[in-house]
């Protein structure tokens, strides 16, 4: 250490810190050149609200990708939401520390399985089971919200369990000393002080799931269609984005960043909404 | 005699080590009883004992027996949540519940099933009154109760457990981190409170059970030494280390 000295050791790390940023900031500004002259000139409203999606005639109207995703991200969350939230109280109220220190650390470690995994499992089992018992082809909103709603469970049950422990020891002994039953504890002191960081988590968990691609692409079969049942195959707008790239040109590229920035900006607010809610929790004392 | 609790031969282990050993005592009604010794002596393992607030940490075990009113309240078909109802606790960290200071006095009572609306009101002033901080805060029932000062968090505490119109009152040194004069507001309140109410107060503070304690019990490394009334205790203990510890002498 002596070798290089204090001052150059921190200008190395700001060299490293700063190109990290700015190589961020560089895809940011690439994806905002190469989408939004498109935006502006196809029109926002048309290019939202519109469904027709031809980019040999020219039409780009992505609204029904908009519609699916906006779908898919909400099934995720109807499923993995409640799952989450349920799994995380009971494993940070009911499971001995000792426990919980191998369980957290493997819950957060299922983050880490690749999405390909996912939709394997999702074509091999999941849509299957679907066609059979349920028909439609399979390959569906429905089967993409399950296993986006599986994928989003590490998120939520890793964020909800920190913000569960977080809640002082104290306010449970009060409310049990005041005659309040184990659950009546948990709903009416424990979740309701960790309110803002479950919160946080199902937007996180939210985000997640609107920015997956290959899961989705695998698993949600892809038509072009505002979705009118669960069991319809729809298209999100990331799947849009993977699926056309390798051969749009022109306009249509411009079209497919453009998507990418309505992406962009759709989880900025996520996030945003997220981290604000979490700081809300560190407040509130 | 018609005591409130009756406590036979209690031992209480924590991790397999006997903390508690042989205690006997019967706490009669409507009277203080202070409970003094130094810390480690087991003074907050007994008092939590008593509304059986031990058992949900782990490595707990007792034996022995604690009557109320003369029924077992280990027994196998005693419900602690039922206990819990007529026995309150104040702690000796004074914390609010995270809800306002309405909320935090009505919590026990609905808990209780009270739903109307008048009479979770009137238990809200009369609770407050007798904490002697209704004046203080009567103006501003929906702030958050945690925005109160230490003093008046620990009489929210205090009034919250009046609200449910409970029959023993335990506080484990209730004053420890308090003011003088949120202390003596404190002391007052209890002393008003005897009447109705049996008080066990566990505190760090001899002056205090001399002040305010009808009889007062010593604890030494976990073992009751010596009960009695106050007056004697502090004047005329019979064994010497009560006479060391209430004079000061300790250790
Ligand atoms: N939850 C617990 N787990 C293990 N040991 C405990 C627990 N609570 C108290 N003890 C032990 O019991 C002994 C008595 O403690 P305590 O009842 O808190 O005494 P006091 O209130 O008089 O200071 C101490 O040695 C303490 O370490
Ligand atoms: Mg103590």
């Amino acid at each position: 250490m002596s070798l290089i000295g204090e001052k150059g050791v921190r200008r190395i790390l700001s060299i490293t810190a700063f190109s990290a940023i700015s190589a961020l900031l560089l895809i940011a500004l690439f994806i905002l050149t190469e989408g939004l002259p498109f935006i502006f000139r196809y029109g926002l409203h048309d290019f939202l609200l519109e469904s027709d999606w031809d980019p040999q005639t020219g039409k780009f109207g992505i609204f029904p990708m908009v519609a699916a995703s906006l779908w898919v991200t909400f099934g995720a969350m109807v499923v993995g939401a409640p799952l989450g939230v349920a799994g995380a109280i009971f494993l940070s109220e009911f499971v001995p520390k000792s426990v919980m220190r191998v369980v957290k650390p493997t819950i957060e470690l299922l983050a880490a399985i690749p999405s390909v995994v996912y939709g394997f499992i999702g074509v091999m089992v999941l849509a299957p089971l679907i066609r059979t018992q349920l028909g439609g082809p399979g390959l569906s909103l429905l089967a993409a919200s399950i296993i986006l709603g599986i994928m989003i469970l590490p998120t939520v049950i890793s964020i909800s369990i920190d913000s569960i422990q977080a809640v002082p020891q104290s306010y449970r002994e009060g409310s049990l000393a005041l005659g309040a039953t184990t659950w009546q504890t948990i709903h009416m002191v424990t979740v309701k002080a960790a309110k803002s960081g479950i919160i946080a988590s199902i937007i996180l968990g939210m985000g997640r799931a609107i920015g997956e691609t290959m899961a989705v692409i695998m698993v949600a079969g892809n038509s072009v269609r505002i979705p009118e049942s669960p069991l319809d195959s729809v298209r999100s707008l990331t799947a849009n984005i993977a699926l056309e790239m390798s051969y749009a040109t022109g306009l249509h590229r411009q079209a497919l960043f453009a998507t990418g920035v309505i992406l962009f900006v759709g989880i900025i607010i996520l996030n945003s909404i997220a981290i604000v809610a979490l700081r809300k929790r560190v407040y509130k004392k | 005699m018609d005591a409130k609790f009756d406590i036979q031969d209690l031992n209480v282990y924590w991790d397999g080590n006997l903390l508690l050993k042989k205690v006997t005592l019967r706490i009669p009604s409507c009277q203080i009883l202070g409970v003094i010794g130094p810390a480690g002596s087991g003074k907050t393992t007994f008092i939590r004992s008593l509304d059986r607030m031990n058992e949900l940490e782990p490595g707990f075990k007792m034996e022995g027996r604690i009557l109320l009113d003369g029924e077992d309240i280990y027994a196998p078909g005693y419900d602690a949540v039922t206990l819990r109802k007529k026995v309150g606790m104040v702690f000796a960290l004074p914390v609010a519940l995270p809800m306002s200071i309405y909320e935090n006095i009505v919590y026990g009572p609905r808990l209780a099933g009270i739903r109307n609306h008048d009479q979770l009101g009137g238990l809200v002033e009369q609770s407050l009154q007798a904490a002697f901080m209704w004046d203080e805060v009567k103006d501003r029932l929906e702030m958050s109760g945690l925005r109160l000062s230490g003093g008046q968090q620990q009489r929210l505490c205090l009034a919250r457990v009046l609200a449910m119109e409970p029959e023993v009152i335990l506080l484990d040194e209730p004053c420890s981190g308090l003011d003088p004069i949120s202390t003596a507001k404190i002391e007052e309140a209890l002393t008003a409170l005897k009447k109705k109410y049996t008080i066990i107060l566990v505190t760090n503070n001899t002056k205090q059970a001399a002040r305010i304690a009808d009889q007062t019990a010593f604890f030494l490394m976990g073992e009751l030494i010596e009960i009695g009334p106050t007056d004697r205790i502090f004047t005329a203990p019979i064994h010497k280390q009560t006479d060391d510890y209430v004079t000061g002498r300790f250790g």
